[in-house]
């Protein structure tokens, strides 16, 4: 069949827009809007005391200044907690514009609307707030101290003790031949992604209806928010999502304020309005992630095998809680990736800090939870004398153990129950990706050269794909052009490729005749969003379901016409066929038009599909009972549970001892997603993470000082990794197939950027011989570390077996 | 003394002359996508670093958030949508870096891509494209901007791929 896709490395449809400047951004929309500009604190911690703005109101072009007080009914209440849980004891979140108190540097105090953006600035400039100053509470270690509280009513600082244990581990560590204890950290990065946020609104008066685009992830919930702040109907409220300039987590947290006060002004001023976040908004205002202090008992015997964990992590949540504790969940259940561990307990508190809020950047807690195991199991090879893939290697969950439970409860509520995968053959798979081996005589080569050179390793599992649903429409129109729609939304993973192969493969139409639309809500209202890696699994899933659907009706329509069997028909290039009968077919479209009874001849297809119509059947009404004219179906995918993706990830670094420059020479992946759809867009997303991995690892970091302010909120002082900085990359496939979804398919888009900092970090350890207990990490800090009385290090010999 | 706060100027861009009436303020980049409507021209950080919105000005690579639209008065400014070419059929073929990034899967959210297009494109037509690229010159076309997608692979491989492609053309 020449409309099999599936598994092809299809070039993607959205790049001929895309390199040729057509693309439509949220900033390209718009051109006669007025621009909006916010005020925000510059202040971490404060009490807002008087707004002044009588200096702005001479600014030509100023339309409106909007704060706390201007914000009326649902909107004047805070913002919503997206995902509560029990355990999320003390949730806070706060106004669309500050009310009293401003709790990081960035919050929106004042709106300010006016003919362009320029002008806008202008005003804000003039607005004169007063604050008074509040004590500033500033990384994880402060926030555990609680000298200070960030919310008067929450004096330790805590917004959650999320726990969770699989059996008694105090006595199954007492009962331990060796235990070890330490303590490590990660420090805060961010999603970055190139475009900032934006949000544009038009309110139509003799429509009292609402259109909005917005730079999100998560188009049908910003709807679902706006029409209940703006207390309109839900279908008066369009959200669209357009091209959107990389996500990458942070566009998945709604409503943002933004999202909510744009629309407001465009429907009070009766025209339309749009705010672009420039890039310093976007490092004060937006989200962040990662930072945890992660404290580690592990119990393990003679050789090696780990008998019990006990983790206790401080986790900092920034400012407020709108996303809940998923970041915390997810740290606690995929902490122990692809590893049997009798006896596990970890607790997670969440604390607050006087900094921006902390929701999920790709990885989304994983990374950190990575770490954790990756370096403990690091620890044990060292101390046994053993290779530390050797060490792995006792502790995998072997092949002949799935599903395995690992009784946890995952972030969707479901058991966290690995449905397939092959550890021993991931790790089969890098050692030899990366010659591990005979890493020895590398090393020997590197010291004959003055440099150090050092190779670490780590492992990861990633529950992907979670529910509750994703859905997919597919039409097939009279013109044969098939129509397909999922709500879930794009921000560069090649969804309309991804969703067309599919449909075109399971269809029997050639790609040419789909598309694919994504986050729109006027073409599909029901949607969760993207991430978790679960685009392809979900939207994937539905999509493909609908298209059977179409493709059932198509046959049933078809054998009526053909006098056939559906069983005995296929399709195959946009043709309906009875299978061996040259000649005894019809075309998809004509089957389409045939779908609807009512046939105005308004073009050549309806007049072609009258030669197949029947005189019909007096007796029977048009449309049968359940049946529905046009050729279209609409399908959902809801999984029992989340899908289990895997790999391995190894790095060399090499050092030079005069300037403690850390280069990665080498980063090997292996890496299992299940069924792949489209090996080029996969393997691209493996390279764009592990590139956010090293980032992670090396350079990326929030710069706050003790009073909240970040120091280096620019690109030129936040540094994300140029091409300069990221090592060749080698990637190694292995696919095992989810038992879980018709399509067999598993998430691949945060996998890259998990094991980044664990890798990494046993790498620059191997190299330099001192325990690297905090990531990321820079020269200067190499240099003062080997310097200081840090504990030595050694590795085993890798490849040498104890 | 009065203050001048605006001016009209005039500037070719993509092969067009334009003129626009801009204050003495606006960012070329600005000018570029709102008073001119060239949206394919991006801003990501409008502090000169992340170079997305890379245009040519006389076929130069400038950071245009770094410069001022009254700076290019009288100048030529190509941008991504004037980078195709003639076919010399009286049609227009894109630049060989604008098929090679397709054919590499060298964008993912596209939101870079102009400044990377502008930026290669200047540097592989500025070579004598009979000489086959070395690694120093593809780390240098690609290295002074930003992606937060692709981890580069891609886009060094698709700079390889139009020299090629140029280099075969150039053998014809």
């Amino acid at each position: 069949m020449t409309t099999k896709l599936f598994g092809e490395p299809v070039r993607r449809r959205e790049d001929a827009r895309l390199i040729t400047g057509q693309g439509r951004y949220l900033d390209d929309i718009g051109a006669d809007a007025y621009a909006a500009a916010f005020v925000r604190s510059p202040y971490a911690h404060a009490r807002v005391v008087d707004i002044d703005v009588t200096g702005a109101l001479d600014v030509e072009g100023l339309l409106a200044i909007y704060t706390y007080e201007d914000l009326t009914g649902p909107l004047a209440e805070p913002l919503p907690v997206l995902i509560p849980h029990p355990q999320l004891t003390h949730p806070r979140t706060g106004y669309p514009l500050a009310k009293d108190v401003v709790q990081h540097v960035g919050e929106a105090v004042v709106m300010v609307v006016a003919t362009d953006r320029y002008v806008a600035e202008d005003a804000a400039a003039l607005i004169a707030v007063s604050y008074e100053e509040l004590p500033v509470v500033v990384g994880v270690d402060a926030a555990r101290a609680a000298t200070h509280a960030v919310h008067d009513d929450v004096p330790d600082n805590v917004a959650a003790r999320h726990h969770q244990e699989t059996g008694d581990v105090e006595p199954a560590l007492a009962a331990s031949t060796h235990t070890i204890s330490f303590t490590q950290y990660v420090e805060r990065s961010a999603s970055m992604p190139m475009e900032g946020k934006g949000v544009h609104a038009r309110w139509d008066a003799d429509d009292q209806a609402l259109r909005v685009y917005t730079s999100t992830q998560a188009s049908t919930s910003v709807r679902a928010a706006i029409a209940a702040k703006l207390q309109l109907s839900l279908e008066k409220v369009e959200v669209i999502a357009p091209d959107v300039g990389g996500g990458f987590g942070v566009k998945i947290v709604h409503p943002w304020p933004e999202e909510l006060l744009v629309p407001m002004a465009a429907r009070l001023l009766g025209h339309e309005v749009k705010w672009t976040e420039d890039r310093r908004e976007h490092f004060i205002s937006s989200a962040h992630e990662r930072q945890q202090r992660q404290e580690i008992t592990v119990g393990y015997d003679e050789d090696g095998r780990i008998t019990a964990l006990d983790v206790h992590i401080w986790h900092d949540n920034g400012a407020y809680t709108p996303y809940g504790i998923i970041i915390p969940i997810v740290t606690a259940t995929q902490l122990v990736g692809p590893y049997a561990i009798p006896v596990y307990r970890v607790r997670v508190d969440s604390v607050f800090t006087n900094t921006v809020i902390v929701t999920p950047y790709r990885g989304a807690g994983r990374p950190q939870g990575c770490f954790a195991m990756e370096r403990t199991m690091d620890r044990i090879a060292q101390e046994r004398g053993l290779d530390r893939a050797e060490v792995r290697m006792r502790n995998l969950i072997q092949g002949d153990q799935f599903p395995y439970d690992q009784h946890l409860t995952f972030q969707d509520g479901r058991p966290v129950i690995y449905d397939s995968g092959d550890y021993p053959g991931l790790m089969a798979k890098l050692k030899a990706l990366v010659d591990w081996d005979s890493f020895a005589e590398r090393r020997a080569e590197a010291t004959a050269r003055g440099r150090m050179l050092g190779i670490g390793m780590a492992m990861y599992v990633e529950g992907t794909g979670p529910g509750p649903y994703e859905g997919g429409h597919v039409q097939v129109l009279g013109s044969g052009k098939v129509l397909v729609s999922t709500g879930l939304t794009s921000q560069g993973q090649g969804h309309e490729t991804v969703f067309a192969q599919l449909v075109a493969s399971e269809l029997g139409v050639p790609m040419e005749d789909v598309e694919v639309t994504t986050g729109d809500t006027r073409r599909f209202g029901y949607a969760v969003g993207t991430f978790a890696s679960r685009a392809a699994v979900m939207s994937g899933n539905a999509v493909a379901l609908a298209a059977r659907g179409v493709r059932e009706k198509a046959l049933r329509i078809a054998a009526e016409v053909l006098e056939a069997s559906p069983e005995d028909l296929e399709i195959d290039e946009g043709l309906v066929q009875v299978k061996g009968v040259p000649g005894a077919s019809i075309p998809l479209r004509t089957v389409a038009v045939l779908s609807n009874p009512l046939r105005y001849a308004f073009d050549e297809a309806a007049k072609q599909a009258t030669q197949f119509a029947g005189p019909g059947d007096d007796s029977k009404p048009p449309v049968a009972v359940g049946d529905a004219p046009g050729l279209e179906h609409t399908d959902y995918y809801s999984p029992i549970r989340s899908t289990f993706a895997s790999g391995a990830h190894a790095a060399v670094v090499e050092i030079d001892p005069s300037t403690w420059e850390i280069d990665v020479v080498q980063y090997a992946v292996v890496h299992d997603c299940g069924n792949v759809v489209n090996p080029m867009i996969v393997e691209g997303q493996v390279h764009g993470g592990v590139a956010q991995g090293v980032g992670g690892a090396l350079y990326e970091r929030m710069a706050y000082d003790s009073d909240g302010q970040l120091q280096n909120a620019s690109f030129m002082d936040f540094l994300m990794p140029y091409a300069s900085e990221v090592p060749p990359v080698v990637i190694d496939h292995q696919e095992t197939a989810s038992p879980l979804n018709p399509l067999g398919i598993k998430g691949a888009g945060e996998a890259g950027v998990i094991p980044g900092s664990a890798a990494i970090a046993s790498a620059i350890e191997d190299a330099v011989g001192r325990r690297i207990a905090t990531m990321p990490i820079s020269p200067t800090e190499l240099y003062d570390l080997v310097r200081s009385s840090a504990d030595p290090v050694t590795n085993s010999q890798t490849g040498a077996m104890a | 003394m009065t203050v001048d706060l605006e001016r009209t100027i005039s500037i070719t861009v993509n092969g067009v002359p334009r003129e626009a009436t801009v204050p003495v303020r606006r960012l070329l980049s600005d000018a570029l996508r709102h008073d001119l409507g060239l949206t394919g021209t991006h801003v990501g950080c409008e502090h000169g670093v992340c170079g997305s919105c890379t245009v040519l000005l006389e076929g130069s690579p400038v950071r245009s958030c770094l410069v001022l639209a009254v700076q290019a008065d009288g100048q030529s400014v190509t941008t991504v949508e004037g980078l195709s070419r003639s076919d010399h059929q009286g049609g227009q073929v894109l630049h060989p870096i604008q098929e090679s990034f397709r054919e590499c899967h060298a964008l993912q959210c596209g939101f870079c891509t102009p400044g990377f297009l502008t930026t290669i494109a200047a540097g592989l037509d500025a070579r004598d494209p009979s000489v086959e690229i070395t690694e120093e010159e593809v780390e240098e076309l690609v290295g002074g901007n930003l992606c937060r997608c692709t981890g580069y692979a891609n886009i060094k491989k698709a700079c390889r791929h139009a020299a090629e492609t140029m280099r075969a053309e150039a053998g014809r």
